[in-house]
């Protein structure tokens, strides 16, 4: 192996864009603990349109934890929306682990006929933009009579196929050897799968789940398009409607919005970028 | 050895694709017989949905916006993500750190920077106010004007450097170092090193790289949908704009060829892609 040097040249240019990067959460950290007197002071000229640029501070001046009270006792209307997010990422994760989990298990490790036909499937839904299909999902929501429900976009959601095809990458990285062994031991195929395949290939669907967690926290199309009753909106539709005059709760909500997304990162993300390498190179 | 007991495979497989068959495959078969059939869908009229379509002023807009979009974007963030993952091999132990950096806005919902975005990119706002700072009257109002263009632009690679950062950094690491040491050994330089050794062997992966940022290229739509809305400045009004409208409106003729011609245009991309990379 070759030693590990470093540059402080290339250390500095990177240092540009993980600055960037991180800026607008830190950005909205602080902005959750300033009160909106301050806050106006320093984006005023955005929100009067009045002379000068707006500017900001690393810290508050006066740290207050006002924003945070207002959000968290005085606003019913962020936590129905905050747990409809919950509802519908818990929903689209569960269905994966129900339905994507084994699929992926029996296209890794099973032959059977119509099986390229199948993976060809999913390898072409993979690749088609939420606009391709948002029609058709739309038509048969509307057959099942599920329109603007939480199941219009759960359901749906709950079959992508980009995390089972991850998995997949990682099932078939399971040793033969493995199986075989167990099948003499006298295991049938369900026993080899909850045995054998989900705890060897856990880090896989750990990724899968993390990668899943994160789109389900962003999602914004598909709410848009399959829910028209407010109250059943995720964040992500809500977050864009607070007004800009109410900047101080708008940066609390904001923040507070991405923790769980931020949790996830933080505790998976080793598994995030596994899941990422996954999603390129065959193992 | 892979068991050949297909009932067992297709046990496995059919709950999860009963699903997707019954909530993609089915349905999007019939908005392919749609498109050839009048909006309430009873009537066949043959390709006049696309007509329609290829003859809508706003489609052209649109598609054209897009396909800008995506010349200047992807090499954009190909290049610089392999930048960075260069400079990333050489920053030693805080390599780890600055990649995780990068890796942040993945995990930041849009919802959550739409406000930032509006209070950096305002006519007042810190970007206008940092440029004057250093001496450039350059103030522009970012939304409003063509500068919407370079605000998307900036946007899409925030979010995606950090993966793509990941991805090359895989797509280098797996060139065996014994190369590299047979090569010096012969007396190649790093120059040489470089074009002979690495590019060609990270060619197959900069090939799903590039198809993997194509698709994330279309979730875009979400900040500049929150930010700017259903009708933005004319420079950003992108295919899922035009697809969004088209649906608020019903207009389900032109929504099922649409997706029809999307879904197409896509896949012979992509096939033309995997053709001239021969991978």
């Amino acid at each position: 192996m070759r030693k590990k040097k470093s540059d402080p040249i290339c250390i500095l240019v990177l240092f540009l864009p993980a600055v960037l990067a991180v800026a607008p959460l830190v950005f909205l950290a602080t902005g959750s603990f300033m009160d909106t007197q301050e806050i106006r002071d320093y984006i005023g000229p955005v929100l009067s349109g009045s002379e000068g640029f707006a500017v900001w501070r690393l810290f508050p001046v006066w740290p207050t934890l006002v924003n945070v009270v207002e959000l968290f006792l005085d606003s019913p209307e962020f936590f129905q929306m905050f747990w409809n997010s919950m509802k519908i990422t818990a929903g689209i994760l569960a269905g994966q682990l129900v339905f994507g989990m084994p699929a992926a298990w029996g296209l890794a490790r099973y032959e059977f006929p119509g099986k390229k036909a199948v993976w060809f499937s999913y390898i072409v839904l993979m690749m088609m933009p939420f606009q391709v299909t948002m029609l058709s999902e739309y038509l048969v929501l509307d057959k099942l009579g599920l329109s603007d429900t939480l199941l219009a976009v759960i359901l749906p959601g709950m079959f992508l196929t980009f995390p089972p095809f991850l998995m997949y990458r990682f099932f078939c990285g399971i040793p033969s050897s493995l199986i075989e062994a167990a099948r003499v031991d006298g295991a049938g195929e369900l026993m080899v799968f909850i045995r054998i395949g989900i705890p060897v290939g856990s880090s896989g669907i750990i990724s899968a789940l993390v990668l899943q967690f994160l789109e389900c926290q962003s999602m914004v199309e598909q709410p848009l398009t399959f829910l028209k009753t407010k109250r059943l909106w995720p964040l992500s539709l809500y977050l864009p409607e607070v007004d800009l005059s109410r900047s101080g709760f708008a940066l609390c909500a904001s923040f507070v919005a991405l923790i769980p997304a931020l949790f996830a990162f933080l505790y998976g993300q080793d598994y995030l970028e596994q899941g990422i390498v996954a999603s390129a190179i065959k193992e | 050895m892979k068991k050949k007991f297909w009932f067992t495979g297709w046990c496995f497989v059919l709950p999860g694709f009963a699903g997707v068959l019954v909530f993609y495959l089915i349905p999007f078969l019939d908005v392919v017989r749609r498109s050839f059939y009048n909006a309430v869908g009873k009537q066949f009229c043959g390709i006049s949905n696309y007509r329609t379509v290829f003859s809508n002023e706003a489609f052209w807009l649109a598609a054209g916006n897009t396909a800008k979009f995506l010349a200047v974007c992807l090499p954009l963030l190909l290049a610089l993500s392999f930048a960075a993952a260069l400079l990333l091999q050489r920053a030693g132990r805080l390599a780890s750190l600055l990649k995780s950096a990068c890796l942040v806005p993945l995990a930041v919902p849009a919802a959550s920077v739409v406000l930032i975005w509006k209070l950096v990119f305002d006519y007042h706002g810190m970007l206008n106010g940092v440029l004057n700072g250093i001496g450039l009257n350059a103030g522009r109002d970012w939304m409003n004007t063509e500068a919407a263009f370079g605000v998307l632009v900036f946007s899409y690679i925030w979010k995606n450097l950090g993966y793509d950062v990941v991805l090359w950094l895989a797509g280098l690491t797996s060139v065996p170092e014994t190369i590299y040491e047979a090569a010096r050994m012969d007396g190649a330089g790093a120059m040489a090193c470089f074009f002979s050794i690495t590019l060609p062997c990270i060619r197959p992966i900069s090939f799903t790289i590039i198809v993997i940022s194509l698709l994330n290229s279309f979730k875009v739509f979400r900040e500049a949908w929150m930010v700017a809305g259903n009708y933005p400045q004319e420079s950003i009004y992108l295919l899922q704009h035009l697809f969004n409208n088209w649906f608020r409106d019903l207009a389900v003729d032109k929504m099922s060829a649409g997706a029809v011609v999307l879904s197409a245009v896509i896949l012979l991309l992509i096939g033309t892609l995997q053709k001239s990379w021969k991978v």
